[in-house]
């Protein structure tokens, strides 16, 4: 059995982000959506973890923790236009929401 | 006191009476001024005959108004007593420049500024004419205290009058023919509210308005000429005029001042009730009497003649126009004279009777016998003012009747007013030794002497000098003559007129008796120079007229002339005398010969129905119809043409904006529509095909990177 | 050193399973659910990665605090209506085609490149604690986009209070 590398934690990562934007990009749920970008951005964070621990860098976990930060905000204000929308337009469905186009 | 240069003053008189009618006299009436729809006499014969009585206020305006004319009068004599005595016999007196107005091109390209003074004249004729219109006109002041005592708006009466007097001494006082048009104008304007005195009678203001237009067709020619004269003359005031015509020869053919006399005679002719124009004349009786008297055959109408005698040196050069006028002239007597021999109202004999008279005068203009003319003017102001007067009295008497066939015997009854008439009809007929044998036969004999003059005119005024003694005679027979033929009420009513109204008849009769011998023939040389005054006294007016004059003729023959016209005058009123006085025509005068000759003077020549035909109903409502048709066809047409074209320009407008300015703003947008479409599928408002377009371009990206 | 193998396998496959799973499932609740076993995963591959505190971190505050923030969410939105609909929308298989294609290039760059983090296993640091030197330089170097992150999070408080709210 080969030893964790680097490596298998940027696989890692990168599945991750594949699945997430497969969901970002595919799914009508926006809620799920947002699921989706939060799986994106834990793929980011694995990546900055491993590099971390690669070159023995605690700027990655410290970008880490922005990243959370940010997700974090992300998650907030998404959700906040998510209620605003529903309360609007009585949809949660991202295709149904078009209004700005041409 | 020098009258001379205060004969502005003269005209001012009347104005003020006037004025001070016209804002006070209202206080002055205390009869309502309903009561002026009455007839003259009627209100007589319902009140106490004799009760003559004038209330205090009344008395102030019979003695103010009458008194002003007095006073012109006075000084119309004190001015043309200095005016003797002085050596050009002219006298200009100008006060200020009236009219200015910018400088233009004469016709002969001279620069001109029009102008005309606030100036009067006083010459030879101005001076016979201001003692006609005051003397006179203070007569039939007199005379209305009398026969206006009873009828509602006196006051009002007495202030047209007044300012008829104004503007008529304006009109023969001006010396140009700007300010001779102002009165001019202006007695025009009394004329027509006199003749409308009696306003609340239809016939009246119809009267007084056909008065009024007939003479603006005048006035037009009137306006014409005058600028024309400006154009050519380059000055209206008659000195200037005479000064500069006086070198000119006379004109051979039709020219400009021919043309430019032809347009001051159509003013004269309307003024003067000359034959085309004549029709307001009698329909003018509708006003009172004196102002018929006093306006329409003393004074008024015969400003026509006064002005071509005062354009003399024009016409004197115009030889054309000048047989036009005489042959106007005597056509216009013939025909009012034989119009006036079956009329039987008083008043309209009488009327008919100053047309012809005034056709007359105009022959004496056109053959160049201007003093004759004026001369005839005298002697016919008095004798025909005579008659008018008479005329009222009788219908004074009468109670208002005008009719003659209800009239006769009356010669006993009212015998001032038979005398003074009787005396004046023979005047006006032309028995030797009367006013109007002088005037007319000289008109007669210049007819048939002057260069100008022919056989033929002679011929109509012979004819028309008979006709003239026959009508007047027939007014004479049938009014006093015979017996009487009006009711008992009325009969019953018949006196003789107040001593306000005979006294000026008489002092009338006995200037028509008098008046003709300062212009005697020259043939009755027994009487010496001084009875031939009136022509000497004229003479410096009419020298630059009469250069080419005086063509000898046989005395003998003037003498035939003279007992031909004393006989044909004699003749004719036998001639009435043996017709009306003749049982049947006095018992029954209605009935008298049914003939077509009748019918037709009796209806005027049918002359009121043919202009009504061409011009009232032909132009007025035949033309109104056509100008119905014209406003329908070219104006309407013109609005509705407008509205196509507007409407077709809009919507060619439409169509270009539709197809052209919007088709390319839509062909622009349709491009860029074709041309974006790829990209518009692009911007779908989805934000997932956004983050797709993301992948993609990452999935580019990376491909070409990895494939450098 | 194969139970760090194994932890490791165990761990992505949590990760990566719930991540499959989270996209894929109809009902949102049950999405949340296996999101909460993908975010667990991730925790634990912080641990296997010496960064403890990261993973109380993503304990504490994804699963503890995103997620009940999620599922407070589901519940004032009624997504009934939108689970009997459709899932996926009609652009699926492009996306898919994309995703695949970027897949196969990060992994052939992957796989080129992987020989060059073939390290050393890092030594065991013996320094303090990892929790401590995260503060040394959070708050030290880090200190200002420290302090900025909070100016960002109370903007996001306002933001999402403000789209939330039915009126202000």
């Amino acid at each position: 059995m080969h030893p964790v590398t680097t490596v298998h934690y940027l696989v890692v990562g990168l599945a991750l982000l594949l699945i997430g934007t497969i969901g970002v990009l595919t799914r009508r749920n926006i809620v799920v959506i947002l699921m989706s970008i939060e799986l994106i951005l834990n793929a980011v964070n694995v990546n900055l973890i491993a590099f971390s621990r690669h070159l023995q860098d605690l700027s990655g976990q410290i970008f880490a923790i922005f990243v959370i930060t940010v997700a974090v905000a992300e998650a907030a204000v998404g959700l906040g236009i998510l209620i605003a929308l529903f309360r609007n337009k009585e949809t949660v469905l991202a295709d149904e929401v078009d209004l700005l186009k041409w | 006191m020098n009258f001379l240069d205060h004969i502005w003053l003269i005209p001012l008189f009347p104005l003020f009476g006037a004025v001070v009618m016209l804002i006070l006299g209202r206080r002055f009436d205390p009869q309502a001024p309903s009561d002026a729809a009455l007839a003259p006499g009627l209100v007589e014969s319902v009140e106490d005959h004799g009760h003559h009585a004038i209330g205090a206020a009344k008395f102030l305006v019979s003695l103010l108004c009458p008194g002003m004319v007095l006073l012109s009068f006075l000084l119309s004599v004190g001015a043309v007593i200095e005016l003797a005595s002085t050596a050009g016999k002219v006298h200009q007196v100008i006060q200020f420049t009236w009219l200015a107005g910018l400088p233009f091109h004469r016709a002969d390209g001279a620069l001109a500024r029009f102008s005309a003074d606030w100036g009067f004249l006083l010459d030879p004729l101005s001076s016979v004419m201001i003692l006609i219109v005051t003397g006179i006109g203070f007569l039939i002041h007199v005379y209305s205290t009398g026969y206006m005592a009873h009828d509602g708006g006196y006051y009002r009466f007495f202030a047209y009058l007044n300012l008829f007097v104004f503007f008529m001494l304006m009109l023969v006082l001006a010396n140009n023919y700007a300010l001779l048009f102002v009165g001019w104008e202006g007695v025009g304007l009394c004329s027509y509210l006199l003749i409308g005195f009696y306003f609340h009678k239809k016939a009246a203001g119809d009267a007084a308005k056909k008065a009024f237009i007939v003479n603006r067709i005048g006035d037009a020619g009137f306006i014409l000429g005058m600028l024309l004269l400006f154009a050519l003359v380059g000055s209206v005031r008659f000195l200037d005029v005479n000064a500069a015509l006086a070198g000119r020869a006379p004109e051979t053919s039709f020219g400009v001042l021919s043309v430019l006399a032809l347009l001051l005679f159509l003013g004269a002719a309307g003024k003067s009730a000359q034959f085309p124009l004549y029709v307001w004349l009698p329909d003018a009786m509708e006003g009172p009497t004196p102002v018929s008297a006093l306006i329409h055959a003393a004074t008024m109408v015969t400003a026509g003649v006064y002005m071509i005698a005062r354009s003399s040196a024009l016409f004197a050069l115009t030889p054309e126009t000048s047989t036009i006028v005489a042959a106007v002239g005597a056509f216009t007597a013939i025909f009012a004279a034989s119009i006036a021999l079956v009329q039987n109202d008083i008043k309209r004999v009488l009327a008919y009777s100053t047309v012809s008279q005034l056709g007359f005068m105009f022959v004496a203009l056109g053959v160049g016998a201007y003093w004759v003319a004026v001369f005839h003017l005298y002697t016919h102001a008095f004798f025909k003012a005579l008659l008018f007067l008479g005329a009222g009295s009788v219908i004074h008497a009468m109670s208002g009747e005008q009719d003659m066939r209800r009239m006769g015997g009356l010669k006993d009854k009212i015998p001032v007013t038979f005398r003074t008439m009787f005396i004046g009809s023979l005047a006006i007929a032309g028995v030797p030794g009367l006013a109007g044998f002088f005037s007319k036969d000289e008109i007669l004999w210049q007819a048939w002497s002057s260069p100008l003059g022919s056989k033929s005119i002679f011929a109509v005024g012979l004819v028309t000098a008979f006709m003239t003694a026959f009508y007047m005679w027939r007014l004479m027979f049938l009014t006093f003559y015979g017996q009487p033929r009006m009711d008992a009420h009325t009969a019953a009513h018949i006196r003789e007129s107040p001593i306000s109204m005979t006294v000026p008849l008489s002092v009338l009769a006995l200037l028509s008796i008098a008046g003709g011998w300062i212009g005697v023939p020259k043939l009755w040389s027994v009487f010496g120079d001084g009875f031939r005054a009136f022509e000497h006294w004229l003479e410096p007016v009419f020298a630059a007229a009469h250069s080419a004059e005086e063509a000898h003729h046989e005395a003998s023959v003037e003498w035939l002339l003279m007992a031909l016209s004393v006989s044909v005058a004699v003749g004719a009123i036998l001639l009435a005398r043996r017709r009306y006085l003749s049982k049947a025509v006095q018992e029954e005068p209605e009935a008298e010969a049914p003939g077509l000759l009748h019918k037709i003077l009796l209806n005027k020549w049918y002359v009121d129905e043919i202009y009504d035909f061409l011009f009232v109903n032909g132009l007025a409502k035949r033309g109104g119809t056509l100008l119905g048709r014209f406003d329908s066809a070219i104006v309407d047409g013109g609005v509705n043409g407008a509205a196509w074209l507007t409407r077709f320009t809009s919507r060619f407008s439409i169509w270009w904006d539709t197809w052209i300015v919007d088709g390319l703003v839509r062909l622009s947008a349709f491009t860029v529509k074709v041309w974006s479409y790829p990209v518009r599928l692009v911007q779908n408002g989805l934000v997932q095909t956004y983050a797709l377009m993301v992948m993609a371009g990452l999935a580019v990206i990376l491909g070409y990177y990895m494939s450098r | 050193m194969w139970l760090d193998t194994i932890f490791f396998y165990v761990f992505a496959l949590l990760a990566l399973a719930g991540a499959v799973l989270t996209v894929t499932r109809r009902n949102a609740v049950h999405s949340a659910i296996w999101l909460i076993v993908s975010l667990l995963g991730v925790a634990g591959l912080y641990l296997l990665q010496h960064a403890e505190f990261l993973f109380a971190v993503q304990i504490v505050l994804y699963v503890g605090g995103i997620m009940v923030l999620f599922l407070f969410v589901i519940m004032l939105v009624n997504l009934d209506q939108a689970a009997r609909e459709r899932q996926f929308n009609k652009q699926w298989w492009v996306a898919l085609a994309c995703i695949l294609v970027v897949s196969a290039e990060a992994a052939y760059v992957l796989y080129s490149g992987a020989d060059s983090f073939k390290l050393a296993a890092p030594a065991r640091a013996s320094e303090p604690g990892n929790v401590e030197q995260l503060a040394d330089v959070l708050f030290s170097k880090y200190l200002l986009p420290f302090e900025v992150s909070s100016v960002l999070l109370l903007v996001a408080v306002v933001g999402s209070v403000v789209m939330a709210k039915k009126r202000i």
